[in-house]
């Protein structure tokens, strides 16, 4: 099975500037590998201010000017450089963001997801629109509505219709149910995995650990720009003894229900 | 005790009640669990528990007295999911937490796993999600609080920075007898670290108080 989309050795830099010319270079990526086939869902996890969302926006090309990228990405065996993978982002390869903030403020969300529906293609970008809201449970009320009218839930699936709408074969997913109850949770990640098993590919980044593995096939454990380590699911269980990476294993014996500790030196 | 009797809350007179009848207690050094579906009015109770907003009828007492937060820091502290938006992002680190009136002593002898003093000089920006939740934390003990209303503190940390917060704030809250109220939608989290959990029903749509 070829990857559909691999990432190897990700580095990142920014160059900023300092007290007037003065220049200083921030390491943010220093060596993330990911590889995701047709078919799977991977999770992402890892520290807060890993770089998780960084890689996904790395992997569209959508980094800013001052970004020094180094490393391969392929999509579909193809080596492609920013500029080629930002000509499939919101194509082929399609990210699912992470908070309502990524909408226009301004606008009502019918016109976004109309615009959404245009550009995937759609003959009729109207209707395609009021069905894909439908879908998620959402009525013609909520296109007349502003972002700002929208609860949690209500905009991370207004976000996620827009995200599917051209049919994507990579999705990436960041944090898409961080503050949704437990069967919301569930459905969305059901999703990810119906998805999956139509032949999309899709990387779901979350800290919700233990709900991304009933749906994950692999565990991509990241941290400080880096991937530590890539874990079995079945691993994650009793007390993680399964679990190889000292830094996985603290992840897990951290969780609420598996003791809560905090071991030290990790 | 901190007791919320009979409270009802809405954002207007023609909007529906968020809290209809909200009866709660907390006790010194309690630690309760509040857990319940989103939209349901949880976070507005505990800003009304805050005083940072008026409940229009029923009263909230801190100790069998109303909180009179005019000459020192409110009694009860509330410590909120988004730290980088509960702070000015012109201020440092310092700045922020000398704004609580602690003065430069009290900021240089807090538990350095609260705050780093390496980050002291820091803004906002500078330092991790989870380094900065630690010093929204500093700033709510700083004031010195009776309760602490903790609103999805470590909603979007990852486990071990969670586990470690919520270590911290157990341990310094049993310390100094300070009663929490935990708001989360994670069940597992709440019977971790709750003494007891409460299930929040959202006050049902079109009541009306007596």
């Amino acid at each position: 099975m070829t990857a559909l989309l691999e990432v190897r050795g990700l580095e990142v830099d920014f160059v900023q500037y300092e007290r007037g010319l003065r220049r200083r270079t921030v390491h943010a990526l220093t060596g993330m590998d990911l590889t995701v086939a047709a078919g799977e869902v991977v999770a992402l996890v890892g520290a807060s201010g890993a770089g998780k969302s960084l890689l996904a926006h790395a992997v569209l090309g959508l980094l800013p000017p001052n970004a020094v990228e180094r490393g391969e990405v392929l999509l579909d065996g193809e080596l492609l450089d920013a500029a080629g993978r930002r000509r499939h982002a919101g194509r082929g390869m399609t990210l699912l963001p992470q908070a309502v903030s990524f909408l226009d403020p301004v606008r009502p969300v019918g016109r976004q997801v109309r615009r959404s529906a245009e550009l995937a293609g759609h003959p009729a970008p109207r209707r395609a629109a009021a069905e894909a809201l439908a879908r998620r449970g959402l009525g013609p009320e909520v296109l007349r509505r502003h972002p700002h009218e929208l609860s949690g839930g209500m905009a991370r699936r207004v976000l996620g219709a827009m995200a599917t709408m051209s049919n994507p074969r990579v999705l990436l997913a960041d944090e898409p149910t961080t503050g949704l109850p437990p069967a919301d949770v569930r459905t969305t990640l059901g999703g990810f995995r119906a998805m999956a098993d139509d032949g999309g590919a899709v990387v779901l980044i979350t800290h919700e650990l233990r709900a991304a593995l009933d749906v994950a096939d692999r565990v991509v454990i990241c941290r400080d720009g880096r991937t530590v380590d890539v874990a079995d699911p079945a691993g994650f269980s009793g007390d993680g003894a399964a679990l190889a990476h000292p830094y996985t294993r603290a992840l897990w014996q951290a969780l609420p229900g598996n003791g809560f500790s905090v071991a030290e030196g990790v | 005790m901190l007791q919320a009797d009979g409270v009802w809350f809405r954002h207007g007179r023609d909007r529906p009640w968020v809290l209809a009848g909200v009866d709660l207690a907390v006790g010194a050094g309690e630690v309760i669990g509040l857990c319940g579906p989103s939209g349901g009015g949880k976070s507005t109770l505990g800003r009304v528990l805050a005083g940072h907003l008026r409940p229009d009828r029923g009263r909230v007492t801190v100790d069998d007295a109303a909180p009179r937060p005019r000459r020192a820091a409110h009694p009860v502290q509330l410590v909120l999911q988004q730290p980088e938006r509960a702070m000015d992002p012109r201020w440092t680190v310092r700045q922020v937490l000398a704004a609580t009136g602690a003065d430069d002593a009290a900021i240089a002898a807090l538990d350095q796993r609260l705050v780093v003093p390496s980050r002291l000089d820091r803004f906002p920006h500078e330092i991790s999600g989870g380094e900065l939740q630690r010093v929204n934390l500093a700033r709510a003990l700083l004031a010195r609080p009776r309760y602490l209303v903790a609103d999805e503190i470590s909603a979007s940390l990852d486990a071990v920075t969670q586990a470690r917060i919520w270590t911290l704030l157990l341990e310094h809250c049993r310390e100094a007898a300070i009663g929490v109220l935990a708001i989360s939608h994670d069940r597992p989290l709440l019977e971790t670290v709750a003494g007891s959990v409460v299930d929040w029903t959202p006050s049902p749509v079109g009541e009306t108080p007596a």
